[in-house]
Parts: structure tokens; C-alpha cells; sequence
């Protein structure tokens, strides 16, 4: 098990993350919403907490939280709105755990630190306009020359580009081949020439949040910036696997605390409106309602953390991780929806939080792998491991 | 210059507070606990000081269960330097309290002691004058502005109908109203550094108080509930009421 934070000092960050979530995010979030970004002095207080370096281990500065002290936590920030996760999390997760789990000491200590407070901010450009689901199928290329690698392709949808201080950049190093065997991973500092960030996306929700194209125009990087050093060269693929497998832990965990809220919200509703004489929450159809989602919500959270503690334990976990992503994050979207459906008319109305909330998880579903990639790889893991393959 | 900040361990602000069956007190297993929120005011203004330069050192104390370790700590990881347990299970009354933070004061002599102007289980609004009184030391209360310049100290204070400016020479008692300041949320950087922060713990005997109490509790009761309204058809039954049934006009 690895060792994270001593449970008497991990129950006082709890407090702490929860309390600056009701206090000081939650009151921010309409703000958020019009003006489409995070204010400067919630990001400031964002990073004076720490929160930037929760994964990061605590040599390099970060709090070095174990898996399941990892899940818990974002629960507790994830009761406020996924924004503010947003953006802390490339550098929690798929931006920064490629160097904390494969890096060189030197790409740590170069890195991490910076990481860990906030002052750099890690994209994790994988994905590209013809390659989403089929990751191992991306086109960017990264060819030698000279001592020199030059990576020239487009990447899409990536999140924090806009403030991104360096990216984890996944290309192809070896032309023969088209899987994912001929892929590495590169540390590309965010001014290095040749890099274009476009204009942020407009999206359905998490408004605030910022993902962009990045394209990469015979951007010219040294050997040393293969991540894990020289000798991971077309092994990148691997590292981006073991990245999104501990992600998934986290985005269920993101899921669940935004059913928490969502349950929260619907169930103050239904003990407050009135109908045919009495409280809502007083008919049983509601009753209904509220009593599914209390339980999925139960499911969910309990998965969560038996993923985390099999994550922590054995160093991996790939079926229970998918199994969480798929279940919490279509549970918070049945339980979404019975929230919304619970306020009636005015669940529909912008002028109560579920209508943005129900926007903002509708995402969780599709980014680090969609419910249908989680299914093909559950399935085909159940499958194998019955036929006594793997 | 030293300054020395009691904290107290109480119900959580947020909760709900429920009566024991038998009115003997407020129930609290399994109830959150927090630091008291004027206590908090007293720990960040302390800091404020110490980050001015003002201060060197920011001693927090409290006297309480084993549990008020972690309203300590909270005190720790918000900036104080190191900390002192009086540990006790009893219901420490003001001026018990009061006269164990004399002798801590004998012991420690800081120039400045902050507190909270009350905690919000009791509401009891009296450790800090019962100290100033043993001390023989100005009080600044319900202070609003805190300015230190050499050996004295400037208190705005908050009265009825305004505010009070009293200067008083140090060192002094200060007791910290709602606007004095916002307490910070510590870093969680902050809280792992403070588990390592020394922590002290005594007892009420090694200060040779007697902690008793002097006071007896006869009832705690919940506050009585607001009865429903009554929509009357016209004034005269209104008036008919007041005068027959509530005996009011
Ligand atoms: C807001 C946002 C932020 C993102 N941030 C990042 C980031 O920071 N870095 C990054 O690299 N990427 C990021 N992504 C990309 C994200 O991971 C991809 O969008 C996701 O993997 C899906 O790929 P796609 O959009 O190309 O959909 P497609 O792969 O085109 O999928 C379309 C549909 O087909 C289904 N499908 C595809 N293949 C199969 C199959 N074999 N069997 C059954 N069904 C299938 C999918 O489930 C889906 O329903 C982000 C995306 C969004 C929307």
C-alpha cells in the first residue's frame, strides 16, 4: 500500500478542502458560469491551498496523497462545481501522473515541483481530430532528426492548453507501425516554437473550464524530452494507459461527489415545494425518485473506494477502474436527471443550480474513455480472463 | 514579543444542536466539533501580527479532552508556532479557565494575550475579563481593530451604537469581535507541517488549579417551537383575540 497522508492529518484536509468548497467555491459558481472563467484570486487561493499537488509526492512538494486519499478528496472538492476540479486536474491527474509514475529523475525534479504549487500548468495532449476512442491510432508524428526529434500534428479538445506551462505529448516515433507500439510520450515545454494553441472551445458546460486545439508545427525537441528517458522511446502508449487507468478512479470519484450535491439539492426541493397540499418529497412517486439515487450514489461511492484501496495495493487495477468510471458516471447521469426531474419546471430554468449541474456532468461520460470504451474494455477482460488468457 | 491565543474546542457552527433527553446539556457524541469561530478570529489576527513583523511567536492553548489536539492543530497549521494542552474531561468553567491561562501567562509571559469574546456553546463572554482582572491588565474587548505601536496598544472597540477606541499598555488583554478579521483557511501544505510542530500537554493540577465546578446546571431546554399562524376573517375578530384569548390589549 502506498503510504499517502497520516489519517489523523488526511481527516483535517478533508475538513479543510470541504469547507473551501461551501465557503468559498460554491458562492462562485454563478460567477463562474457568466463570465466563463475562474476569477484570479480563487486560482491564487486555489494554489495557496495546495490544491494543485495533491498526487504529486511530497519530495517534490506536492501532498502525496495515496489512490483512495486522492478519490476521497476530490469527492469532497467535486461537491462544488467540476470547474474548479478542472482546473486543478491535469495537474492531479492525466497531465502530471505521466511524469510522477515514468519520468526521469531529472523530469521530475524539473517538473514536479512547479506542478505540485500551480506555477505550471500540465496538459496531456493525446487525443486529435481523427483519433479519439482509437488513441493507439493517433497520426502526430515525432521524427528523428539529427539528436533532434520533430513532432508536426494537430491535438484536440485539450484541456488547460490555454495555460498550460508543459505538455505531455503523445506522437509517433516509429512510421512503420499504426497501434499502438510505435507511440512515445514527450515533455514539451509550452514555449517551445512551433506550438499554436487555438481559441478555446465553446462547450455545453463546465463553463470556465478551457480546452483547445494545440497544433504542433515541426516543434523541435531534444532526446531527453522522451518521457522516462531514451529508453522509452515508441512506449509511450503504456504510460498514457497507466495514466487514464488511475484517472478513471478519479473521475468516478468526481462523479460522486456531484451526485452527493445533485441528491442534496433535489432532496431540500422536495422537502420545500408544495403540491395537491403537501412537501413533494411526501408523495411517494418523489419518494421514488430520491430513493434511487440515495442508493446508486451508495453503489457508486462504495466502488470508488474499493477500486482506490485494489489500485493502491496491487498497482493496478483495470477492470475495476473502468467498472467505476462506467458505473459512477452513468449513475450520476440517471441521478442528474431524477434531480432535474424532481424540481419540475424549474429544474429546467438557469436560475437553479441542477440545470447547469446536469450540463456539467453530462461530460464525464465521454472524456478518459467513453462508457462504450469502458465496456469493450470490461468485457474483453471478462471474457479473457474466463478463457484463461490473461 | 510573545502572544499567547486560548482556543477552545466546540460544536460545529453548522450543526443543529439537539438537547439530551434528560436536560442535562446539549448532546455531543458523534457531533462535529470546530474550533470556536471568535477563537479563530484570535489565532489569524495573531498571525496577521507575527507576519508584520510585530510578532515572534504565536503560542495557542487550550484546555480541554485529548480531542482538543486537533483544535490545536487547526491553530498550527494556520500559522501558530507551537501549542499547549491543559487536558481535562471536565466542563471547565470561565473562571477556572481563566485562572489556568494566569499561570500559563506566569509561565510564558507574552505582552499580548487574544481571545476569543466568547464561545458559542456557553455564550459566557467572561474568560477574557477574568483573566484581565487576575493579571491586573488593561482588556481591550470586542475588538475591532487591533494596532500595536511600541509598548501600547490601540483597540477599536465595537460598542452599542458604534465603535470605542481605548489605548492600553502592554501587555494587555484583547478579545476579538465577528469583523475583526476573516480567518484564513489553512494550506494544506500547512496542516501536514503542523503535525510536526510541538504540541505540550499538561494538566490543571500542574498549574495547582481546581477546576470543580462552582456553578450548578438545573435544565437545558430546546428553545420552545414557533406555533402556527392563524389567518382571521376581519379585524373585529382580531381585536376580539387580543383582548379575550392572548389578554394582550
Ligand atoms: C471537455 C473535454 C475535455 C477533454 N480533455 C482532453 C485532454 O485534456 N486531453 C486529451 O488528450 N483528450 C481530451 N479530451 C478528449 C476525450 O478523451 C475524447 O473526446 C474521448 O476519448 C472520445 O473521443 P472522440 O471525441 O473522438 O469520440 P469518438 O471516439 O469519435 O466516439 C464517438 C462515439 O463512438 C463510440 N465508439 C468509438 N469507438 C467505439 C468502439 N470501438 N465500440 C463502441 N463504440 C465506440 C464512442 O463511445 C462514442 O459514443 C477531452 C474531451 C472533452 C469533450
Amino acid at each position: 500500500m502506498m503510504s499517502g497522508v497520516d489519517s489523523d492529518v488526511f481527516e483535517q484536509l478533508v475538513e479543510t478542502v470541504g469547507r473551501f468548497a461551501r465557503e468559498r467555491l460554491i458562492p462562485e459558481e454563478r460567477r463562474v458560469e457568466e463570465e466563463d472563467a475562474i476569477p484570479e484570486d480563487i486560482i491564487d487561493e486555489m494554489k495557496a491551498m495546495g490544491l494543485f499537488g495533491l498526487s504529486v509526492p511530497q519530495e517534490f512538494g506536492g501532498i502525496g496523497l495515496n489512490v483512495p486519499q486522492e478519490a476521497r478528496l476530490i469527492e469532497t472538492l467535486c461537491y462544488a462545481s467540476l470547474t474548479f476540479r478542472s482546473l486543478i486536474g491535469t495537474n492531479v491527474g492525466i497531465g502530471a501522473q505521466g511524469i510522477v509514475m515514468d519520468g526521469t529523475d531529472e523530469q521530475r525534479e524539473r517538473w514536479l515541483p512547479g506542478i505540485a504549487s500551480g506555477d505550471i500548468i500540465a496538459s496531456f495532449a493525446l487525443t486529435e481530430p481523427d483519433h479519439g476512442s482509437d488513441a493507439g491510432g493517433i497520426r502526430t508524428s515525432a521524427l528523428r532528426d539529427g539528436s533532434d526529434f520533430a513532432i508536426n500534428g494537430t491535438k484536440r479538445y485539450i484541456t488547460n492548453a490555454v495555460r498550460a506551462g508543459v505538455f505531455t505529448v503523445f506522437a509517433r516515433t516509429d512510421p512503420e507501425k499504426t497501434g499502438a507500439d510505435g507511440v512515445s510520450a514527450f515533455i514539451v515545454p509550452a514555449d517551445t516554437p512551433g506550438i499554436t494553441v487555438a481559441t478555446p472551445d465553446r462547450k455545453m458546460g463546465q463553463r470556465g473550464t478551457k480546452t483547445s486545439d494545440v497544433i504542433f508545427d515541426d516543434v523541435r525537441v531534444p532526446e531527453s524530452a522522451i518521457l522516462g528517458g531514451p529508453d522509452r522511446l515508441h512506449r509511450g502508449f503504456r504510460t498514457a494507459m497507466k495514466v487514464l487507468d488511475r484517472g478513471r478512479i478519479h473521475v468516478g470519484a468526481m462523479a460522486v461527489g456531484q451526485s452527493q450535491r445533485m441528491l442534496d439539492i433535489a432532496t431540500d426541493y422536495a422537502l420545500e415545494r408544495k403540491q395537491f397540499g403537501k412537501p413533494i418529497g411526501e408523495h411517494q412517486l418523489v419518494q421514488g425518485l430520491l430513493a434511487d439515487c440515495q442508493a446508486e450514489l451508495h453503489a457508486a461511492r462504495a466502488l470508488v473506494r474499493a477500486s482506490a484501496e485494489t489500485f493502491d495495493r496491487e498497482g493496478k487495477a483495470i477492470v475495476e477502474a473502468s467498472c467505476t468510471k462506467y458505473f459512477c458516471t452513468e449513475a450520476a447521469g440517471r441521478i442528474a436527471d431524477r434531480a432535474l426531474q424532481i424540481h419540475g419546471g424549474a429544474g429546467y430554468m438557469a436560475e437553479y443550480d441542477i440545470e447547469r449541474l446536469y450540463r456539467d456532468i453530462r461530460l464525464l461520460r465521454i472524456y478518459e474513455g467513453t462508457s462504450q470504451i469502458q465496456q469493450l474494455v470490461i468485457a474483453r477482460r471478462t471474457l479473457a480472463q474466463r478463457a484463461g488468457r490473461a | 514579543m510573545k502572544i499567547l491565543v486560548p482556543v477552545k474546542r466546540v460544536i460545529d457552527y453548522n450543526v443543529k444542536v439537539r438537547v439530551k433527553s434528560d436536560g442535562s446539556g446539549v448532546e455531543t457524541a458523534n457531533v462535529k466539533m470546530s474550533m470556536n469561530p471568535f477563537d479563530e478570529i484570535a489565532v489569524e489576527e495573531a498571525i496577521r501580527l507575527k507576519e508584520a513583523g510585530t510578532a515572534e511567536e504565536v503560542v495557542a492553548i487550550s484546555i480541554g479532552p485529548d480531542k482538543a489536539q486537533e483544535t490545536l492543530r487547526t491553530a498550527l497549521a494556520m500559522g501558530a508556532d507551537r501549542a499547549i494542552l491543559v487536558k481535562t474531561d471536565e466542563i471547565v468553567e470561565p473562571l477556572s479557565v481563566a485562572k489556568i491561562l494566569k499561570a500559563v501567562v506566569d509561565e510564558e509571559s507574552p505582552k499580548l494575550v487574544v481571545l476569543g469574546k466568547q464561545a458559542i456553546d456557553d455564550d459566557a463572554n467572561q474568560t477574557g475579563q477574568m483573566l484581565a482582572a487576575l493579571l491586573g491588565w488593561g482588556q481591550g474587548t470586542f475588538a475591532n481593530e487591533v494596532k500595536i505601536e511600541g509598548e501600547k496598544a490601540e483597540i477599536t472597540r465595537e460598542v452599542d451604537g458604534g465603535l470605542q477606541t481605548v489605548s492600553l499598555d502592554l501587555p494587555a488583554i484583547v478579545t476579538t469581535d465577528l469583523r475583526l478579521n476573516e480567518p484564513r483557511y489553512a494550506s494544506l501544505p500547512n496542516i501536514m507541517k503542523a503535525k510536526k510542530k510541538p504540541l505540550d500537554t499538561k494538566t490543571p493540577d500542574d498549574y495547582g488549579v481546581d477546576v470543580a465546578a462552582r456553578l450548578k446546571v438545573l435544565k437545558t431546554e430546546e428553545p420552545p417551537e414557533r406555533s402556527a399562524g392563524e389567518i382571521l376573517e376581519n379585524v373585529d375578530q382580531l381585536v376580539d383575540k387580543l383582548k379575550n384569548k392572548e389578554g394582550v390589549l
